[in-house]
């Protein structure tokens, strides 16, 4: 059953039908075949592209679609709910191409942005390093700078599309003033010396590569800077709110396939004679699970509206990705439950959903730091 | 010709995902279920919008329907068509294929046009006939079920799709083509498509507009009408087959029987 929305314009609800329509046809019957092989879906990304879909947060003046994030996140939920890899991916390469265009002069956005959002391209952001994941200050990966060159040593872990894209966000130190000293650089992946490592072997995800990218003397024109020396991790963070509100809206989507599937085994298989969504202990497991997937979706939308109206939203962000991860965990977890040895197996795509929810718990800033963040702005008063 | 003006005929139907029921006048109920471009029509669109980008030319999308088809109006435009025209009127209800064909001709004479596509059949009333009934019309060739199409110079030829292979069949523009399913592969809409056909021309027109007689369409026009209906039976159990040896034999025949080999 699709998830019920209330879209702001026509033309919004509009590409709502236009995403369950390109799902059904282009990513519904590729998803199971893509996992179980580990295949990276480039030409799906190309599909989604050509039909707008990769940039609609961005500005239609340098080829976005000018939407706001309460329609965008809804895309991308439908987007995960159909293929959670492709949903995480799309989130990804918005975030790869947000510190351009907070960061970048006008020259600079004019020059790249346009083929980043056509659509063509992949992006992928390099923060974390294998010992400095919750402590981006702690990273060592150094921009050394060379007349009109940077010169990037280094390695960067857990690089989602690692060796596919076509552009990487990369955060760097610059001077060794802990969070002062990072900067932030936008390299072309045919620069020399830049490698990926094996891709990582995952619990789930499959269809999405995830690997260390290996910086050996990559030399980055200096134009290619976003922002000033030393604003490298402000750029980071600030992208990561707008990544957060993505993940929510991905967790949310998985855990509307879950409660879907759930809700229709539950209808169609019988146990002492009844269809067993008769039975008060499932029923109400689905109900609670409906409950969980409907007030994730209004809490991600709470913070996408406050950002919409440039408002703060940085508070509402991490609670929205906390309650949305922590509450697909649940409704994925009980949706095994709801199918029993069923949805054990790999027969069923729930116990997919299982293991795809998990990272979410963990990625885009663990939800022990979401806490942080909340509590910490709970402090400020 | 310097460019083509193409006109593609587009119904809106039911979803066929979801149940379908009558009107107590026998009549398809559309105001319930969504409603969903023809697929066969969005072939037609396809083929529409090809041709134009080819050789040069405007798509317009004719749709005959209540106002709710405009949303299947919108979507034709979303996917690059350049204009529409919408028959509007309540004294089209329950028009049959007869006289769903004598308010499309009148609204295309009115319009203009070199050739007119169509999906060679509706997943509503599957008659099929519409595209054969507005070339006799309108007096101009009929090529239907295309599975291909070229247009060269004042000509078109098309793969007439027939049980065993095709017929190659040329006639002359002005035409009406209708197509089947073999033809494309109907593009997605873009998001830039979606934006640019809210601000496309679309013309309504009445049946006064178009001066077609009220007694010659709806139900009142209708050649053909519904005696009696019944609800298709509950499907019945299957037939298990137990292998004793035979079973193949016994799964062939069961096929034979039903011609499906």
């Amino acid at each position: 059953m699709p998830a019920v929305r209330l879209m702001p314009t026509q033309e919004s609800a509009d590409l709502i039908e236009l995403t369950r329509s390109i799902a059904d046809k282009e990513l519904r019957p590729h998803v199971a075949a893509a996992e179980r092989s580990h295949a990276f879906p480039r030409e799906t990304f190309a599909t989604l592209g050509r039909a707008g879909l990769l940039s609609l947060p961005y500005p239609e003046e340098y080829g976005g679609g000018g939407q706001p994030y309460e329609v965008y996140l809804q895309v991308l939920e439908e987007i995960a709910s159909a293929w959670a890899a492709v949903g995480v991916g799309t989130s990804v390469h918005a975030l790869s191409c947000f510190g351009l265009f907070h960061a970048g002069t006008a020259e600079q956005k004019e020059r790249w942005l346009p083929d980043m959002l056509g659509g063509e391209l992949l992006g992928a952001y390099c923060l974390s390093e294998a010992h400095a994941g919750s402590d981006p200050a702690a990273m060592r990966t150094r921009a050394v700078r060379d007349g009109g060159e940077y010169v990037i040593t280094g390695a960067k872990a857990w690089t989602t599309h690692g060796g596919a894209a076509d552009f990487y966000k990369v955060m760097a130190r610059t001077s060794d003033d802990g969070g002062r000293g990072i900067s932030c650089f936008l390299v072309p992946a045919d620069s020399p010396g830049l490698t990926a490592d094996a891709p990582e072997d995952k619990m789930g995800l499959m269809s999405s590569v995830t690997a260390t990218m290996v910086f050996d003397s990559v030399r980055v024109p200096a134009e290619r800077r976003l922002g000033a020396e030393g604003q490298g991790l402000p750029i980071a963070l600030a992208g990561l709110d707008s990544g957060r509100l993505g993940i929510a809206a991905v967790a949310t989507g998985v855990a509307q396939a879950a409660l879907d599937a759930a809700v229709a085994y539950a209808r169609e298989r019988e146990s002492f004679g009844r269809p067993v969504i008769e039975h008060q202990g499932l029923a109400f497991l689905l109900a609670d699970m409906a409950a969980a997937v409907e007030s994730a979706r209004a809490t991600y939308l709470f913070a996408a509206r406050l950002r919409d109206a440039g408002r703060p939203f940085s508070r509402q962000a991490s609670v929205a990705k906390l309650t949305a991860t922590d509450n697909a965990m649940r409704v994925t977890t009980d949706a095994v439950q709801v199918l029993g040895g069923a949805g054990y197996t790999k027969d069923f795509p729930v116990e997919r959903y299982m293991r795809e929810t998990k990272v979410m718990q963990i990625f885009e800033g663990t939800n022990q730091i979401q806490r942080l963040v909340i509590s910490r702005d709970l402090a400020r008063g | 010709m310097t460019t083509l003006n193409i006109v593609v005929c587009v119904k809106q139907v039911p979803d066929t995902a979801v149940e379908r029921t009558l009107t107590p006048e026998g009549t398809l109920d559309r105001e319930s279920p969504d409603g969903l471009i023809n697929e066969l029509d969005e072939y037609a669109i396809e083929e529409g919008l090809k041709i134009a980008e080819a050789h040069g030319g405007e798509v317009t999308i004719l749709s005959m329907g209540p106002a709710k088809a405009a949303d299947s109006v919108r979507k034709a435009l979303s996917m690059g068509a350049d204009k529409a025209v919408h028959v509007l009127d309540d004294g089209l209800a329950g028009s049959d294929a007869l006289a769903t064909s004598a308010a499309l001709a009148a609204a295309l004479t009115r319009v203009g046009f070199d050739l007119v596509i169509l999906g060679s059949e509706s997943t509503d009333a599957r008659t099929g006939v519409v595209p054969a009934m507005l070339a006799e019309r309108l007096g101009v060739p009929q090529l239907t079920l295309a599975a291909t199409v070229e247009v060269s110079g004042a000509g078109v030829t098309i793969h007439r799709l027939t049980e065993d292979g095709y017929a190659v069949v040329t006639g002359s523009l002005p035409a009406v083509v209708s197509v089947v399913e073999k033809i494309n592969e109907p593009r997605y809409p873009t998001f830039k498509g979606i934006m640019a056909a809210k601000k496309k021309p679309v013309r309504t027109l009445t049946l006064a507009d178009l001066a077609v007689d009220t007694g010659a369409v709806g139900l009142a026009g209708a050649a053909t009408g519904i005696a009696d209906w019944a609800a298709r039976p509950p499907r019945t159990a299957g037939v298990v087959v137990k292998d004793e040896g035979d079973g193949g034999s016994q799964v062939a025949g069961f096929l034979a029987e039903r011609k499906f080999i």
